[in-house]
């Protein structure tokens, strides 16, 4: 009973927040703390802000093409760690992998920051900062996430079926594409959904890398609340609760899903 | 006959030990030949290093002729089927076994033929459009089976075949994989840590132990003129003398007339058609078995008896 109480009290404290900012969306007083009644009408204004549309257009081909980009090299890296052996500079290679995950963003948003200055200042035909740079400083962060996951699914994959595949007469590429691909796709989606939603809702990292034509969603919510909150945002909010919930439980179910 | 596949003085060492020891065999056409050990011995290992999963430190291997000893799996002549079967579980049973004839670029409706043909030999053609999910054990292991026959090989490597079966499926299993195999006139390459199944299956069985060969021989031979204790034990019940003479339970007789090695009856195992006397000589309890057929004595527990036995059936084995 006691457990019980302890849970309800915990899931309370992580949640209620945010049924609260949820609830709160369909407030039709302008004052964000002031109940006056139920209404849509912060939702028709969230979608006719063009400043917070352009931010989300932004956000979400960020998201998707680092999520791409994070997929492909986290697979090849995870791939790699779970089966290319104990080669030489396996161990360093692993902990560089595995340094975004508990490197303090400030740090790593700084750190690409100053790579993409001194990058622009050595070649200056280079565009400068936007979505570019937000692509490749969000990859590099996801991409670790992504390794992660990709390395336990193959680390539990018996080599049998790879090995098969060889004995039954496919090349290495072929072995990959045919058998390799198709068995660690759960993963790989799980992999792009967590990359997808680590990148959309990032604003520190954002903060660093972004250009003056390039603010993300998180950036305009971050900036307008700091002049006071609208129950627009509180929409917004919303919004992006229920797309990151769902995708979240969407990889969750995919990663724990077993090969049949 | 040319052998259809030879190793010759291999070795494989996995960092400090040694798991195959400079072996040598070769396989004939149509050949069966089990490799026998316990686990460890490093039988798998010889298997893989067949079939090119391992490459070996020393030593080459000829495949009907080609050397094959730095090719990869997929460059060579033969299949393995591997103890889990590994049937790639994201394809029907139809394109398991079509996986390997389409890597050798068949063209479609020869590939059909094939994995018809290949399927009608395991007599699963009714189950070709099912996932491997959905599948028995057994058909499982037909499946495995079949993909590896549709390319044809020169040998066929199978890893404890029956590992995955329960008992009754095994046996049954074990005397259709010989008629199959006959039917077909492929070598076979079986790797068991079983002597009933070696026994069974092999034309010829090669022994192993700690990445060494004890002795390669028939089943008879083997059985009848172990070349040592160790093999003796590997098959059935064997009487071993501290001096190193050895003699199988069948082959001595009790008798009541004096003559032979004395002894008393201590104890007896009846079993329907056998019964099994533990004599105690005067260096060692014996175990005799004696067949009921017709009037043969029965002996009492601590009756005396003699023991007797052919010249041919006592040896003297090494350790």
């Amino acid at each position: 009973m006691t457990a019980r109480v302890i849970l309800g009290f915990g899931l309370a404290f992580l949640y209620l927040p945010l049924l609260v900012v949820m609830g709160y969306s369909f407030n039709a007083s302008r004052l964000v703390t002031v109940w006056t009644g139920f209404s849509t009408q912060w939702y028709f204004e969230l979608f006719a802000d063009r400043q917070i549309m352009r931010a989300a257009g932004i956000s979400f081909i960020v998201a998707f093409v680092s999520a791409s980009v994070a997929t492909v090299l986290g697979m090849a890296a995870g791939y790699a760690l779970a089966r290319f052996g104990p080669f030489r500079g396996r161990a360093i290679f692993a902990g560089l992998l595995a340094m975004p995950l508990v490197m303090p963003e400030v740090i790593t948003g700084l750190a690409l920051l100053l790579l993409f200055v001194a990058a622009q200042s050595a070649m200056p035909w280079l565009p400068g900062r936007g979505v570019g740079t937000l692509i490749i400083a969000h990859a590099s962060l996801t991409m670790a996430y992504v390794a992660v996951i990709v390395q336990a699914r193959v680390a539990g994959m018996a080599r049998d079926y790879e090995e098969a595949a060889a004995d039954l007469g496919a090349k290495p590429a072929a072995v990959f594409l045919y058998v390799t691909l198709p068995l660690i796709a759960p993963a790989l989606v799980a992999g792009w959904l967590l990359a997808f939603v680590l990148s959309l809702d990032d604003l520190v990292i954002a903060s660093f890398t972004s250009g003056p034509q390039s603010t993300t969603l998180p950036m305009v919510v971050f900036s307008s609340v700091r002049l006071g909150v609208s129950p627009k945002i509180n929409a917004l909010a919303t919004i992006l609760i229920l797309v990151t919930f769902a995708m979240l439980v969407v990889a969750g179910l995919l990663s724990r899903r077993r090969s049949k | 006959m040319a052998p259809i596949l030879s190793v010759e003085g291999i070795s494989k060492r996995f960092g400090v030990t040694l798991a195959v020891d400079n072996v040598s065999l070769s396989v004939g056409p149509n050949e069966c030949l089990a490799l026998l050990g316990p686990s460890g011995c490093g039988k798998t290992t010889l298997l893989r290093l067949m079939a090119g999963f391992e490459t070996p430190d020393a030593g080459a291997i000829m495949i009907d002729g080609v050397d094959m000893t730095r090719k990869p799996p997929y460059a060579r002549p033969v299949n393995m089927m591997f103890q889990s079967y590994a049937l790639f579980p994201h394809m029907t049973v139809e394109d398991n076994v079509a996986f390997g004839l389409k890597q050798d670029g068949l063209p479609a409706a020869d590939r059909l033929a094939r994995v018809k043909e290949a399927l009608a030999a395991v007599e699963m053609e009714a189950f070709a459009p099912r996932k491997p999910h959905q599948l028995s054990g057994g058909q499982r292991q037909r499946v495995a089976l079949a993909r590896c026959i549709a390319k044809r090989p020169k040998a066929l490597l199978l890893d404890e075949p029956m590992a995955a079966l329960d008992k009754h499926l095994r046996e049954r299993t074990q005397l259709e994989l010989l008629v199959l195999r006959r039917r077909l006139g492929i070598s076979f390459v079986v790797v068991t840590h079983d002597q009933d199944e070696a026994m069974t299956m092999a034309d010829r069985i090669v022994v192993m132990e700690s990445g060494k060969i004890l002795q390669a021989d028939t089943p008879r031979a083997l059985y009848e003129r172990p070349g040592s204790q160790a093999v003796a034990r590997f098959f059935g019940d064997i009487n071993l003398w501290p001096s190193g003479l050895a003699v199988r339970p069948e082959r001595i007789a009790l008798s009541r007339a004096p003559g032979g090695v004395e002894g008393t009856v201590t104890d007896m195992i009846y079993r329907g058609t056998t019964t099994t006397y533990l004599v105690q000589t005067h260096d060692l309890v014996v175990r005799v078995l004696s067949a009921h057929a017709g009037d043969a004595p029965q002996f009492q527990k601590g009756e005396k008896v003699f023991l007797s036995w052919p010249d041919d059936a006592a040896r003297t084995l090494c350790p």
